[in-house]
């Protein structure tokens, strides 16, 4: 469904290398299979939220192809490919002043839905409906509430390609179950494929196939049987000490 | 009434036909129409051009329309409208003007309306503006309203001015006694080269009196809006004034906000942000399948919804 071959990218920087660019993501290949939950993961830094970047179309890959449905969508603008069938997930949520949940919601369908359907997404996501469906998309909203509207309005665009960037980022808590639950549910009741960039061992879980992406590189690519064991068990990254 | 005046009544005051309760239809300086009922009268001003209007004291649920129509090129007139609502009443005043101008002179209007709100009224006071017209004649619009508000009165402005007035100024003055409460609603979009200046003065007199004077506006293209808003404080009060504009194209938009407390409770607020629209909210819309343009649209229809 999805394939990404020999992508990198980088920014210009002065302290960066020779040609003043400094590399953000290094060749990096991976195929996601049609109805496949994958999660990529790796320290922060590590060029993650880029790659979603690069494959909803916000960024443009300096080199490599991206392919979805067999077609070529490297040259593909963010519109096109929202109407190819790719959602994206915003790590931090865009506030809108005036437009309202439902507004969002209706955007994201396309269509004219009722306020029992917008509502529906919602409920999904573990908001009251009747307390936020008109509410504005604006700073009145706490992190974790605009959060999860996010997810809502992915949910609501019924993408083939869902891209998730670290949903569980700036959850608190309590809400965090709530959340696990939600991409368990979209899990179970799979459509289309699913992309998720997460730290969570819950969310880690639940993947068919995990990525681990270090300092731009894709270092491990494989099944959650092979690439979760491994992944527990190496030592948390530390700062040791000399006296 | 003829098929522009017919446009022009729907734009300002959503209205098709003659409305229900009382009204008074001003068509090209003159009237054109007007109902008065059991407990709102309208009366001819005799000594200038204009109308006073009474609500009796205790009125409830009833509205009024006072929709004024420019549609001959080059009229010019200056009208005043006085409100004298009385005491416990609750009325809904819808007024608005449209201009269409396909002529090469100035059509203008100059509205001066002026609020007499008693003790405990509640008043919604609703103003659109509009003007259409591909004539290459200015439709100028310098509204004012100056209000009067007693002891607990409650005074809600809704003024939108979104479409063709080529230049406004609009002055607005209030006087709150105590317990009264001033909620001001502003909305403007220019375009073109037009210009638009608000010019806000409230005097919170009394105790416990508050007012919000809110303004949204979009400048497009070459136009350019001042927003002077001065709230002062003279008892134990509350004031909170904010403007909030969208930039596009090679518009310019001021906003000089003023407070000033010359009493020791008074509270006052000020919040102004001005600029473009932030990319990551077209982005966000992109990738629901926006274009560029719909997105942008759709963001503009939100904020000055």
């Amino acid at each position: 469904m999805l394939e990404l071959k020999n992508i990198s990218f980088s920014v210009p920087e002065e302290s960066g290398r020779e040609d003043g660019t400094k590399e953000i993501i290094q060749d990096i290949s991976f195929t996601v299979d049609t109805g496949k939950f994958v999660v990529i993961t790796g320290p922060n830094g590590g060029g993650k939220s880029t790659l979603a970047k690069i494959i909803a179309g916000i960024e443009k890959p300096v080199s490599g192809r991206i392919f979805f449905d067999g077609k070529d969508i490297t040259d593909l603008s963010i519109t096109e490919r929202a109407k190819a069938g790719i959602g994206f997930a915003f790590q931090q949520p865009v506030r809108f002043k005036g437009i309202t949940v439902k507004d969002l919601i209706r955007l994201a369908t396309g269509e004219n839905i009722t306020t029992a359907g917008a509502c529906g997404y919602l409920s999904e996501v573990g908001l009251c409906a009747r307390d936020y469906i008109n509410r504005e998309v604006n700073a009145s909203l706490s992190g974790g509430e605009l959060k999860r509207i996010e997810i809502a309005t992915v949910m609501a665009k019924k993408s083939r390609l869902s891209v998730f960037d670290e949903p569980e980022a700036g959850i608190d808590l309590w809400s965090f179950g709530n959340l696990i639950r939600v991409f368990e549910k979209m899990h179970d009741e799979i459509s289309g494929s699913i992309l998720i960039i997460s730290h969570q061992e819950r969310i880690l879980n639940i993947a068919d196939q995990i990525l681990v992406i270090a300092d731009g590189k894709l270092v491990q690519n494989g099944s959650r049987e092979e690439i979760l064991p491994v992944l527990l068990d190496a030592p948390a990254a530390s700062c040791k000490f000399y006296s | 009434m003829d098929e522009i005046q017919r446009t022009l009544l729907e734009q300002v005051a959503e209205l098709h036909e003659v409305p229900q309760g009382a009204y008074n239809l001003r068509i090209n300086g003159q009237g054109a129409g007007r109902n008065t009922t059991e407990h709102i009268n309208i009366v001819t001003k005799e000594d200038k051009q204009g109308i006073d209007i009474y609500v009796e004291p205790g009125t409830r649920n009833e509205s009024m329309h006072i929709p004024v129509l420019l549609s001959q090129t080059g009229l010019s007139e200056l009208v005043y409208n006085d409100f004298h609502i009385g005491e416990d009443a609750e009325v809904t005043i819808v007024a608005g003007c449209g201009i269409h101008n396909g002529g090469k002179d100035a059509s203008r209007h100059d509205g001066i309306h002026t609020f007499y709100i008693g003790k405990n009224a509640r008043v919604k006071y609703v103003e659109k503006h509009y003007g259409s017209g591909d004539g290459s004649g200015e439709r100028i619009m310098n509204p004012q309203t100056i209000i009067s508000m007693e002891a607990g009165s409650y005074f809600e402005m809704d003024t939108v001015q979104i479409k063709g007035v080529d230049s406004t100024e609009r002055i607005t003055r209030a006087e709150l006694a105590e317990g009264a409460r001033l909620v001001i609603k502003e909305k403007i979009m220019t375009h073109g080269r037009q210009t638009a200046k608000t010019d806000f003065v409230v005097n919170l007199n009394g105790d416990g009196s508050g007012a919000d004077v809110v303004s949204r506006s979009v400048a497009r293209d070459d136009s350019v809006q001042t927003f002077l808003s001065t709230i002062n404080g003279n008892a134990a009060c509350s004031g909170h004034t904010e403007c909030d504009a969208i930039l596009m194209d090679r518009g310019s938009v001021s906003a000089i906000p003023a407070l000033t407390a010359n009493h020791l409770e008074a509270s006052l607020i000020h919040e102004a942000a001005i600029g473009k629209i932030a990319g990551e909210q077209i982005t966000k819309l992109m990738t629901l399948g926006l274009t560029e343009e719909e997105a942008e649209r759709q963001i503009i229809n939100g904020f000055l919804k």
